[in-house]
């Protein structure tokens, strides 16, 4: 019996870009009652506020519906994790789906983060309407994506997982511009 | 490229949308008992307003949530968005719908 | 420096000299000149061919009004663009630039025969001269027409260069940087506001570059405007773009930019893009577009030399160039008297000051009378001579009685004219603002706006620098306070000589009734005020109509120069007022815009996302050829060295018939459906009954849209009481998932359900084959996998390599089968480690070619192949799966109606060549009875057609009408070589009873 390996889609290597741990993602759909159970069990607070994140530690959940949350924890929580939320969620109607390899997460980092994903993204980057802490789905040309500004200057991007090549293929382009 | 207020995030761009066609037809509860006119109007007409139209709108690339909106099909702007289910705003409409 | 190059003054470094060619003789311009002004200093005025009549033409304007200077520019031998303005072009060293609508050469081209035979080539004489014979028309006239027609050659090979794309937002967008929008920019950003200023031209400045002599606070121009650029570039909130023109003004305040990035550049890097496309979305927006002068239209208007005043005031006082020795200046407009002015100056002679109106007292004629010339009022030109460049122009005066008389013929080398000032309204009128006329200065300025916007300055009819940049500031003030950024006002101290814009549109008088021949009113389309008339006498009134008539203001002049001075001639021919003529719409884009920025990033291998399964890698090693499946790349067969593709499939099939296969499945839609009213849900969504579905077991749904038409199928499997697991196909996948959004959203909102899409979550691969257990059992671990615990239609969740896994025991070939679902992630792990656990038993990969065979034998239908959006489950033969006890689905009452099972309705069966190696073609159409006369009655056609190795005989499905009933006859196909006789049977051609299922 062999032990088989993950093997995630390859990032190039730029000075913009990394990777992030190995992830446990849950989606999860409720009401407000499973939304406070499930908060209880993840350890922090499910946000009311519309795309907004909350995070505690390595764990985290983002609003992406007034009844949909993208739970995101380290991987090797993850079984025990998915025990403890089906367990609390179980006296309240819920959906609780394992997603941890639809989507790779990753980074872009610098001084030119946002102007990388306005070259594709239609939003508003700028602080003021994009602040850290927001999360949100949008689109970066003709992928879906989820942004998360984790920092002035860092944006977590959650990608499905045959779209990243298309993804980080157009950043690089679109950074052939940039000096280094 | 239209600016549309999402009831749940807010202004965004038309590129995150889908159109959803035009809005407050309801799915007949009980299909048997129509007559195929009935079911026939219930698929297919629609009402083509130029001016103030109530269409669906759905934020498919951000909440993913369908909603309605009062467009003005000759200007292309928004009189209001609202979720789904409720009644579109009487202010607004100005009796048109 | 030649003779036409001033010595000193002008924005140019004359000591950076820049080699360039036209039409292959070698020229020397200076950094900072445009094509246009380094030509001009050189003293070439020549330098294209008119678009109809093939007239000798120069330099008519000096920015992007300019309508007869449109030449080639080419880089290298993979990069040359068309049809350029060359007084837009910034000279750079090396710049290769061609004259075109010519042959064999500039000076003498063949086709200025059309000039001569110009009575013969009235307006729209191409609907109709080449009416007979009616054969005529498509073998002889048009290709012809066609050749003669365009202007310019495209470059012929790919587009070598990089074009970028980017979305921005601000505030305050303000278009035009010359002395109004520079004011507004400034004000605005000095709130705070974050802002955005964009101008088509190398250099900010507009019209304050071409004025030199003006003081503002007390300032030369230059200095005041290099102080503001300064002041703007330091700000933090500002965002200047040079080089970037706004071509289009879409809805909700969108402004597209089109910004040429490297354009001017003599050996740009090759990571920078050559242009870039803004999309800007502005909360406010200030357009500060200026105006532009109008010709004058008079016999022989159009020859080089011939210029707009302003545009001499251009190329001297910015460029340093003098358009000529001698000039005639021909007024409408006081503006004239400042390019007199301006070029005494320099040392032009000013032969003569004509101008058409009765008097001429404002300041600048004032001054100009005090400068020591002459001004003649009441004149008008009665024509001009020289053929490849003026010479001379005859003067009328214009007597009390109306009558004109003759006057002097004035030798001359240049002759400027200003007819007055047109706003440029053309991104307002975009933007769906209402125009409306100003009787005092007979022109159309913004009236009720549309969008958040406003006008500031020259494009909104203001005159004088003094107004206009009070007027810049003002509005850019109140755009930065309609975002919420509270400012001071600004005011400004201006010594300038202030000359009003407004000026006279239409024709300069003529003797007789008839309009003169060869006054031009649209220069690049060659129509005169002579085609004006044959329009309104034919009886066209809509301008609308005048316009494609006549094509005046087609093509890039888009009425800049000839708009007001058409709705001049025409009203007069009506005798009605402008306004009720009305306007031709104003489209996008402002300028031509290059297809390269509406590609942007999208070309070549990032055109669209390729999306690829997790064991893409592992299927490419085994030499698998892949087809395009939407977005996915999916196998399609795996060849071995030197199989082609019928081989292939052929040794892929027997395979799965006889020993066992693999197939990457990952690409399936895969939708999980958890709640308490999971079953529910699906009972009303799709056709079947899920009730009674136990927990471990799947079923093959059917989902029909309320139309009653099947629109996706699938296995579905019920993992839990309250969990499905349901399949789409590969295309269906995003449509199905926004379908069950939409109804549990907004039909059954009431129901405790909700749905996720995990299509990337699982790896799937398909197992199949009678020798299919075997491989899994020795990697699956913590399920029985037996007949009896695991039958065929269900599903248990264990493990394979140590990895969490969902086994379904289903089969889409007829044979004893499995579907491997592992975390994507694991996907290529577990596809190799099949491989490998198969060897010994002979596994197969086989692709989706051989997949289509392998279901077609069997009769499973592919939705979208067997079915075009208008096939019922009956027509399908898939009645036995709906669940007829259920009140409701989506597509019960559709298909309740007579018409879904009336006879008549096309149904599936199977084809049988008679001839077993006759392969039918997909899509060909099915008859009754042979030998048919055009046109038949077709009664069918085929949806699938393979070569089938385990039957040694080819097969298709086909839609035939009533086709159930016809099983057993003899059909026709009809192809070129005569008609294929089929025997029609039931859809099922392997294994019917379907033992092999149970193996």
């Amino acid at each position: 019996m062999v032990n088989a390996t993950a093997v995630l889609p390859t990032l190039p290597s730029k000075h913009w870009l990394r990777g992030t741990a190995p992830t446990t993602r849950f989606s999860l759909r409720g009401n407000a009652a499973a939304q406070q159970l499930a908060g209880q069990a993840l350890g922090l607070t499910l946000p009311v506020e519309a795309c907004r994140a909350h995070s505690a530690g390595e764990r985290a959940a983002l609003w992406l519906g007034p009844d949909e949350y993208l739970l995101i924890a380290p991987l090797i929580e993850g079984e025990a994790l998915r025990a403890q939320l089906a367990a609390a969620l179980a006296p309240t109607p819920h959906s609780l789906v394992d997603v941890s390899h639809r989507q790779i997460g990753l980074e872009l980092y610098g001084p030119h983060a946002s102007w990388l994903l306005n070259a594709g993204c239609p939003l508003d980057l700028g602080l003021a309407a994009f602040p850290i802490g927001m999360c949100t789905r949008s689109v970066f040309m003709k992928t879906e994506l989820l942004l998360w500004r984790k920092d002035a200057d860092v944006f977590h991007v959650e990608i499905w997982r045959s779209f990243t090549e298309y993804f980080t293929g157009l950043l690089s382009e679109v950074a052939r511009e940039l000096p280094g | 490229m239209l600016v549309i207020q999402c009831p749940f995030c807010g202004p965004r761009p038309e590129l995150e949308f889908a159109h959803g066609g035009e809005a407050h037809i309801a799915r007949p509860s009980d299909p048997a008992s129509v007559t195929i006119e009935e079911w026939g109007a219930f698929l297919y007409l629609r009402k083509n307003t130029r001016g103030v139209h109530a269409e669906r709108w759905r934020h498919v690339r951000g909440c993913g949530r369908f909603f309605n909106a009062l467009r003005d099909t000759t200007t292309d702007q928004f009189i209001a968005t609202y979720k789904a289910g409720e009644a579109p705003p009487a202010s607004a409409t100005g009796g048109a719908v | 420096m030649s003779q036409c190059r001033t010595e000193t003054g002008g924005r140019i470094d004359r000591s950076r000299k820049l080699s360039f060619t036209f039409d292959g003789v070698q020229l020397y311009g200076v950094q900072g000149d445009t094509l246009a002004s380094a030509l001009l200093a050189n003293g070439v005025h020549l330098v294209g061919r008119s678009f109809k009549y093939h007239r000798p033409r120069g330099f008519l304007g000096a920015g992007t009004e300019e309508p007869n200077a449109l030449v080639r520019v080419i880089r290298d031998s993979a990069r040359s663009t068309p049809n350029v303005r060359a007084t837009s072009v910034e000279l750079y060293d090396g710049l290769i630039a061609e004259s075109q609508n010519r042959w064999p050469s500039l000076k003498f081209d063949v086709g200025a025969i059309n000039d001569a035979l110009s009575p013969l080539l009235p307006a729209g004489f191409y609907y109709k001269t080449f009416m007979w014979p009616r054969s005529a028309w498509h073998k002889l006239y048009e290709p012809n027409i066609r050749a003669a027609a365009g202007l310019g050659r495209a470059p012929e090979g790919a587009d070598p260069d990089s074009y970028a794309q980017r979305f921005a937002h601000c505030d305050v967008l303000v278009i035009g940087a010359g002395p109004a929008g520079l004011a507004a920019a400034q004000t605005a950003a000095r709130t705070g506001a974050h802002v955005m200023l964009c101008d088509e031209q190398a250099e900010f400045g507009g019209s304050l570059l071409d004025d030199p002599e003006a003081l503002i606070d007390g300032q030369p121009s230059a200095q005041w405007l290099q102080g503001v650029i300064a002041d703007l570039k330091a700000r933090p909130n500002v965002t200047l773009l040079q080089r970037t023109t706004a071509f289009g003004y879409f809805p909700h305040n969108l402004i597209g930019l089109n910004e040429r990035v490297t354009e001017h550049l003599s050996a740009p890097h090759q990571n920078l893009p050559r242009e870039r496309l803004w999309q800007v979305r502005a909360t406010e927006v200030v357009l500060a577009t200026g105006a532009i002068e109008r010709p004058l239209v008079f016999p022989g208007n159009d020859r080089p030399g011939i210029m707009l005043a302003s545009a001499a005031r251009t190329y001297l006082n910015r460029y340093g160039v003098r358009v000529g020795k001698r000039a005639v200046i021909v007024a409408g407009c006081d503006a004239a008297y400042a390019a007199a002015l301006d070029l005494k100056a320099a040392g032009i002679t000013i032969a003569a000051i004509c101008d058409v109106r009765p008097s001429a007292d404002g300041p600048a004629a004032a001054r100009a009378r005090a400068a020591g010339l002459a001004i003649t009022t009441n004149t008008t030109i009665l024509g001009t001579r020289g053929r490849l460049r003026v010479q001379s122009v005859r003067l009328g005066h214009l007597e009390i009685s109306g009558s004109i008389r003759p006057g002097v013929t004035v030798a001359c080398d240049t002759v400027l004219m200003s007819g007055g000032y047109t706003p440029t309204v053309h991104l307002y009128s975009q933007s769906r603002g209402k125009l409306r006329f100003d009787s005092t200065s007979h022109v159309f300025v913004p009236g009720t706006s549309a969008e958040r916007e406003r006008s500031a300055g020259a494009c909104k009819g203001i005159d004088g620098l003094h107004a206009v940049l009070a007027d810049g500031a003002a509005q850019g003030l109140s755009a930065a306070a309609a975002t919420g950024f509270a400012g001071s006002p600004r005011h400004y101290t201006v010594v300038a000589t202030e000359t009003s814009g407004i000026g006279i549109p239409g024709a300069l008088p003529q003797p007789g009734k008839t309009p003169p021949a060869k006054a031009f009113v649209d220069f690049q389309n060659d129509v005169t005020s002579k085609d004006l008339a044959l329009a309104t006498r034919e009886g066209f009134e809509s301008i609308e109509h005048i316009k494609r008539f006549t094509t005046t203001g087609m093509a890039t002049d888009q009425g800049r120069t000839s708009g007001m001075n058409a709705l001049g001639i025409i009203a007069k021919d009506f005798g009605r007022e402008i306004p009720s003529i009305g306007l031709t719409t104003f489209r996008m884009p402002y300028t031509p815009t290059s297809f390269g920025i509406l590609a942007g990033y999208a070309r070549g291998d990032l055109f669209d996302p390729v999306r690829r399964t997790a064991a893409h890698d592992s299927a490419a090693a085994l030499g698998a050829v892949f087809e395009d499946v939407g977005m996915w790349k999916r196998a399609w067969y795996f060849p071995k060295s030197s199989e082609d593709m019928h081989a292939a499939v052929e040794r892929e099939c027997l395979a799965v018939r006889n020993g066992v296969g693999m197939f990457d499945a990952s690409t399936l839609g895969k939708i999980e459906v958890v709640g308490p009213d999971a079953a529910t849900f699906l009972n009303r969504f799709y056709v079947n009954n899920w009730a009674n579905l136990a927990v471990g077991r799947t079923r093959y749904g059917i989902l029909l849209r309320d139309d009653g038409f099947v629109y996706d199928d699938g296995v579905i499997a019920r993992i839990a009481d309250d969990r499905f697991h349901v399949t789409t196909t590969t295309g269906g996948a995003a449509r199905v998932f926004a379908l069950m959004e939409d109804y549990l959203q907004t039909e059954w909102p009431d129901l405790k359900v909700w749905i996720t899409s995990t299509t990337e979550q699982w790896s799937v691969v398909a197992v199949q084959g009678p020798r299919s257990r075997d491989v899994i059992a020795k990697l699956v671990t913590d399920i029985d996998i037996s007949h009896n615990a695991m039958p065929h239609m269900s599903v248990a969740n264990g493990r394979i390599c140590g990895i969490p896994m969902m086994l379904f025991r289903v089969s889409f070939t007829g044979e004893l089968g499995f579907e491997v679902n592992v975390p994507a992630h694991y996907g290529k792990a577990v596809w190799d480690a099949l491989y490998e656990a198969g060897r010994e038993f002979g596994i197969t990969p086989y692709g989706t070619e051989a997949m289509h065979v392998l279901r077609a034998e069997k009769g499973y239908i592919i939705v979208g192949q067997e079915t075009d959006g208008t096939a019922t489950p009956d027509d399908v033969g898939l009645t036995w799966a709906i669940g007829k006890t259920k009140p409701d689905f989506l597509g019960k009452r559709a298909i309740a109606r007579p018409a879904m099972t009336a006879t008549g309705r096309k149904q599936l069966v199977g084809l049988l060549t008679l001839d077993p190696q006759v392969q039918l073609e997909e899509g060909a159409q099915v008859i009754a009875t042979p030998k048919q006369p055009v046109p038949m009655t077709l009664i069918g056609h085929v949806t699938s057609s393979y070569m089938s190795s385990v039957l040694g005989h080819s097969i298709a499905l086909a839609m035939i009408k009533d086709g159930r009933a016809r099983i057993g006859e003899t059909l026709y196909v009809p192809m070129p070589d005569g008609d294929i006789p089929v025997k029609v049977t039931a859809p099922v051609f392997y294994d019917a009873e379907g033992v092999r299922l149970n193996g």
